[in-house]
């Protein structure tokens, strides 16, 4: 063991007296709350418990284990210059405060995720999913962003392919990149998938979001040439311009002819959103997709800190039970056991694979000083998992009936009122047809039934929780209305933006094979690359649009296992670097939580494989009937059967790809763990130490 | 004075941080930046700073969450 290197002056403070009470008391509260989460049985407990716990559970992890990693895992110096201070170039590497970069170091995770997946876990209970979230982050997920973070800016702000190729070798490099253009097209397939669902036969909805596309060309030209620059100005103008598309909504839906013209089936809406992601990424950003960046962007902030007051605020009961009896993988929202599919579900939240391109991207080129890594890294991630919190207790605080008829495929429930209630009811939630129908009409909708997805669950509990605090004919319907427009606004931008991402990857890709394709400003290498980005989520958008079991169900797994499968590569990534720095006291803090996710995607991906749950069971069940000469719904012909038969052999290869993936990594990762703990000195690829103070203000 | 000093400090930094979460960097730091060590260079207007940051933004890979 090398000795110990003086730690951070500003961490080695001892804590007071008062100090030592304040945690004593934080502790002994969080504990009582949490056991009151736990623990209570027979009656419903107030969500502030939930959130009390989730609190002082990050605020502990926050200042000691977070701190624990800071001063003995990435030992972070605040005498050490940064990227920033070394290559200031008053542009991408500029030395900015704290909270300012923790400000866009939280705008840049934040996304639909969170809010997905602890809806779709409900259904096991809230306990489950509320622990997950705990235990997740501030062991795994929060320790991931860190320290990527942390690695990187010791490497001039390196990103997280280039730090692979550095620490494990130029193939297992490659081959993670590999793995995280499969995993994006998977993102957006399965992002769109769940605007499609909020969308499926709602005109109101439709017309909301097809809305932001004028108001975002408007936005565009108005910053180009109108006012240039006025960032705050024209999301203004947009902000009051969607507020009233949500009222205008009301009145189309209200007409039958406006309301047929906006009447969407999920197929139609596949082939919609296909169409507008091709020409979003080919246009010049500064005219669809920039403008309607800012707005989500904003939006999104506000919406999160409207949920969170909505939540202190109303104070709701948690009408779903602590655990359901679908723990046991019985479920109609997904199937599978809780071990591993509940740790696949909730991905976002937990533990994000995607954060460690964030933490390895802009981020390590702002950050002015090491001492403030922990809190942007570890705080930031803290910070996503309360939103999942929030998204938890929005979805348990619904009618446990409500929830199950929005989340249940209508292979499960059928498709009316009546079918949905009965079936439902059966399960042990009771729930009457009118109950059903009077919160579809509340909402201003038709039917709430087999809108999974996250996004519509959502927006009924944020329009409740909202309605609680400010009552008003009507306003249920433009809450949820307004919840749906702000889900599918920041989707949509993530769609535009990564459809362009995914568009440089392939173009690089390609350009090893044929040269000129790699040009990006080139037409035909731009077009071609757009169409194989736009085909490849746009064929996993459809294939679940038109899945027998609601899509959701098929593709969330998928998304789950290679969120995780990246959270495990960046992981493994920290796990070598900790050995090669010859601290293996520590290669635990990485190292388990890598372990546990590699366990968890190898467990999932082997049921999606094999199995009664596997996607190889759903295409030989399909192509068994077709051999039998018999049509098995949704399907409507035998050609239907067979494309759901090809799409599931699909999918199933896509999960061995996704295994294989793993195994080759960890192969790499322990090569690397074994050549540098046999040397006795450190071998990772650090910068040199330059200190703060002799870095001259007049750079370069 | 105190006080509206912390409102024009507050206002700066919430300005700086909605513009930075829209990948527009600080336009003065900049400015300054050129002046202090590039002296020889034009300086862009405000508006030209933001054309080039508004591209610049959607180029490189990453850039935002699921």
């Amino acid at each position: 063991m090398s000795t110990v290197s003086p730690a951070p002056s500003h961490t080695a403070i001892p804590p007071s007296p008062a100090g030592k009470i304040l945690w004593a008391a934080i502790a002994i509260v969080g504990a009582w709350c949490l056991g009151v989460v736990a623990l209570r049985r027979g009656e419903p407990i107030n969500a502030i418990w939930l959130v009390a716990a989730a609190i002082a559970v990050f605020v502990i992890g926050y200042r000691f284990y977070g701190r624990f990693v800071e001063r003995h895992v990435l030992r972070m110096d605040a005498s050490r210059a940064t990227p920033s201070v070394l290559r200031n170039d008053g542009l991408d590497y500029v030395p900015t405060d704290k909270w300012v970069v923790f400000g866009h170091h939280f705008a840049a995770i934040a996304g639909a995720g969170p809010l997905v997946g602890p809806v779709l876990a409900a259904q096991m209970g809230y306990l489950p999913g509320t622990l997950w979230i705990l235990v997740g982050v501030v062991f795994a997920g929060a320790v991931q962003d860190f320290m990527i973070l942390g690695l990187s800016l010791r490497r001039d702000g390196r990103s997280l392919g280039h730090m692979l190729r550095e620490e494990l070798g130029p193939t297992a490099g490659v081959v993670a990149m590999f793995g995280v253009l499969v995993l994006m097209m998977i993102v957006l397939a399965v992002l769109a998938l769940v605007v499609v669902k909020a969308l499926t036969h709602s005109p109101w909805g439709t017309f909301t979001v097809a809305c932001t596309i004028p108001i975002a060309l408007l936005m565009g030209v108005y910053l180009r040439i109108i006012r240039p620059g006025k960032i705050l100005e024209v999301s203004i103008i947009g902000l009051v311009l969607l507020l009233a598309s949500i009222w205008a909504g009301a009145h189309v839906a209200a007409s039958p002819a406006w309301a047929a013209a906006f009447d969407f089936d999920a197929s139609a809406l596949a082939w919609l959103l296909i169409a507008y992601g091709f020409c979003a990424s080919v246009l010049p950003v500064w005219l669809l997709l920039a403008p309607r960046d800012y707005l989500s962007t904003f939006l999104k902030i506000g919406t999160i800190a409207l949920l969170a007051l909505a939540i202190f605020l109303a104070a709701p009961t948690l009408q779903m039970p602590a655990l359901t009896k679908f723990i046991d993988g019985t479920g109609p929202v997904f199937q599978g056991n809780l071990f591993p599919f509940l740790f696949i579900t909730i991905a976002c939240g937990a533990v994000s694979g995607w954060h460690s391109i964030i933490a390895s991207g802009t981020t390590p080129k702002l950050l002015s000083s090491e001492g403030e890594a922990r809190m942007v890294g570890y705080g930031g991630m803290l910070m996503e998992a309360f939103v999942a919190i929030m998204a938890l207790v929005a979805a348990s605080s619904l009618h446990p009936g409500v929830y199950f008829s929005m989340n249940s495929p209508a292979a499960l429930i059928g498709t009316t009122a009546q079918s949905a209630a009965a079936a439902i009811s059966q399960w042990g939630f009771v729930v009457t047809p009118d109950e059903l129908l009077d919160t579809a009409r509340n909402i201003g909708e038709g039917s709430i039934l087999s809108r999974a997805g996250g996004a519509p669950t959502l927006a009924v509990g944020m329009a409740q929780l909202l309605h609680g605090i400010i009552p008003g004919e009507g306003m249920m319907a433009f809450w949820y209305h307004y919840a749906i427009l702000f889900e599918a606004l920041f989707i949509l931008t993530t769609v535009d933006a990564g459809t362009r991402v995914g568009r440089f990857m392939i173009q690089e890709i390609a350009g090893l094979a044929y040269p000129p394709l790699k040009k990006t400003e080139s037409w035909t290498g731009n077009l071609v690359a757009t169409v194989v980005c736009v085909g490849l989520w746009g064929y996993f958008l459809y294939q679940g649009a038109v899945d027998p079991l609601g899509g959701i169900n098929t593709l969330w797994p998928l998304f789950g296992i290679a969120n995780q499968m990246l959270a495990a590569i960046a992981l493994m990534l920290a796990t070598v670097v900790t050995v090669k720095l010859k601290r293996e006291r520590y290669v635990w803090v990485p190292g388990i939580p890598a372990i546990w996710l590699v366990t968890c995607t190898l467990t999932a991906g082997f049921y999606k494989l094999v199995g009664p749950i596997s996607f190889t069971a759903a295409a030989q069940k399909y192509a068994q009937a077709m051999q039998d000469g018999k049509l098995l719904a949704p399907a409507k012909s035998a050609a239907e059967m067979q494309r759901i038969v090809t799409n599931n052999y699909v999918d199933a290869a896509l999960t061995a790809v996704f295994m294989l993936l793993v195994v080759t990594m960890a192969a790499f990762a322990l090569r690397a763990i074994a050549r540098a703990w046999r040397v006795n000195h450190p071998t990772a690829h650090e910068e040199p130490y330059v200190a703060l103070g002799s870095v001259p203000t007049t750079g370069h | 004075m105190t006080t509206l000093q912390t409102l024009r400090d507050f206002r700066k930094w919430a300005v700086q941080t909605a513009r930075l979460c829209c990948g527009v960097p600080d336009y003065d730091v900049y400015v300054k930046h050129l002046r202090e060590h590039h002296p020889e260079r034009p300086v862009p207007s405000y508006a030209e700073f933001f054309r080039e940051r508004q591209v610049a933004r959607y180029k490189g890979t990453g850039g935002r969450c699921c």
